[in-house]
Parts: structure tokens; sequence; C-alpha cells
């Protein structure tokens, strides 16, 4: 965001709701509510482009123009967190399974990652593809470097933002 | 077959992906041994960091992983998750 403003373009990163600093429960919330949200904040802010990274390609406001960066399919991003709770559970000597985890959740929801997850965010993941109108791809590869969200800690790399950067102000 | 070559090319992939999760050091994923260590010996390796593990593993192989395959034997060492994944390769 740095590099994009230090080329004159202004960006904002909003909280989902739930998420972060927003003051709502995040039980609460669905892949409807995150595409409600985010087209709002697109409207108050005027905002021109979008730039989707990752799983936000499922609740980003399509009708802008824009990139998406690896975008996502909902259940890729549900089956991990279904299996790290799986794997979680097993090293506490208990036995849970993927699938009657996720037939759980659709239902009464499910606590994934630290992350009270409601009925209707699960059922909606399970089916969400990234919703891509026109916006351009950008791979990994264009950026150079291992691709970060893969990290099981939190890193950052100043020459992919640079280049990330630079493609979006393209 | 070219299963000398494939064995190879599974190896640097496999290393590649650790490197990638983990955001190890290239010297480090280069002196992975089949005995080095991996769960329990890698403070990086959480079950969060696993289950990227494992999820990556199949993107990039394009292979299928269950439940029941994942045991504590398999991410024991390096060895052990390089032959988990040759076998399931086929």
């Amino acid at each position: 965001m740095r590099a994009l403003d230090a080329a004159g373009i202004d960006s904002i990163l909003p909280d989902l709701p739930g998420c972060n600093e927003s003051t709502q429960d995040f039980a609460a919330q669905s892949l409807h509510s995150w595409r409600q949200a985010t087209a709002r904040v697109a409207a108050h802010f005027a905002a021109t482009e979008v730039l989707a990274v990752r799983g936000g390609a499922l609740v980003f406001p399509p009708h802008l123009p824009g990139h998406v960066l690896e975008p996502a399919k909902g259940m890729a991003i549900l089956r991990q967190l279904l299996r790290a709770r799986t794997i979680a559970a097993r090293e506490m000597g208990q036995r849970e399974t993927m699938d009657a985890l996720l037939e759980r959740g659709r239902v009464e929801g499910l606590e994934l990652a630290g992350y009270r997850c409601g009925a209707a965010l699960i059922a909606g993941l399970e089916g969400a593809v990234p919703a891509i109108e026109g916006q351009r791809d950008i791979r990994q590869a264009d950026l150079g470097g291992g691709a970060l969200w893969l990290r099981a800690e939190p890193g950052e790399d100043p020459a992919q933002a640079a280049a990330l950067a630079r493609i979006v102000a393209g | 077959m070219v299963s000398a070559v494939a064995n190879d090319d599974t190896d640097d992939r496999l290393r590649g992906i650790l490197r990638d999760v983990l955001g190890l050091s290239d010297e480090t994923v280069a002196g992975l041994e089949a005995d080095t260590g991996l769960f329990g010996a890698l403070p990086e390796l959480d079950s969060m960091a696993v289950a990227g593990l494992l999820t990556e593993i199949e993107d990039r192989f394009d292979i299928v992983i269950d439940d029941d395959e994942i045991d504590g034997e398999i991410l024991e060492s390096y060895g052990n998750l390089l032959n988990f994944v040759r076998a399931k390769l086929g």
C-alpha cells in the first residue's frame, strides 16, 4: 500500500465484519455479509479499482475493474482449516474426520483455527468460487519468490510488494 | 518408466514445498537428509502448518491425501515424507 501511495494511488484495506477491529460477531458472518460489506466500502470511498488476494476473490466487489492475485476456491480454504483441526485433535488423542466435521459445520457451525465459523459461512465456503468478471489474473510467478500466503508464520518481502504495486499501478 | 528421473524431481519439488510453506532458508532445505526430523523437530511445523503442507503437496503433485493416511510416522522424518509422496505417485 505504501508502494501504491508512492505511485500516487490511494488504497484502503478494509476489515471485514467480525475481523480485526470490527465490533461485529465473527460467528454471525457469511460470505453474503462480507460481499455486502465490501460493496459498501467500495461505494463509500468511490473506489475505481479493486485488488483481491486469494480468498478475497470470493467476497470482493466484482463490478470493479482491477486484479486478482492467486484466487482461491472456498473449498480449498475450508479443507485446509478442517485438516488443521483433525491434526490438532489427533495430537490430543481424539479422532475427528474432515467429512464428519463438515457435515456438523453445515448445520451448527464449527470452530476452525480459533474462529467460531457459523453454519452459513461453512456452507457458503463449500461451494464458493472466485467471482472474477474480467479482472486481470496475477500469478505468484509474476512477483518472484515464494508465496507468502503459504507460510506458516507471517512474512514480508519488499521486492514482491514492489512488483505487485507495479502491476497494479500498470 | 523413467523412475530414477521422476524420483529426483519429486525430491526437489518436495523440498521446494517445505521451503515455501515453512519459510525455510535454501541452506536448511538443501541440508535435509532422509533422517532429518520434521514434526516435533522443526518449530515451524505446528498443526496449521502441517495442514498447509499437506494441502500444498496435494495441489502441486495432484494427489489426494486421506485423513486415514496421515499418522505421526509420515511426518517423523524427511525421508518418510518423501517415501510417502513417492508411494502416492505410484
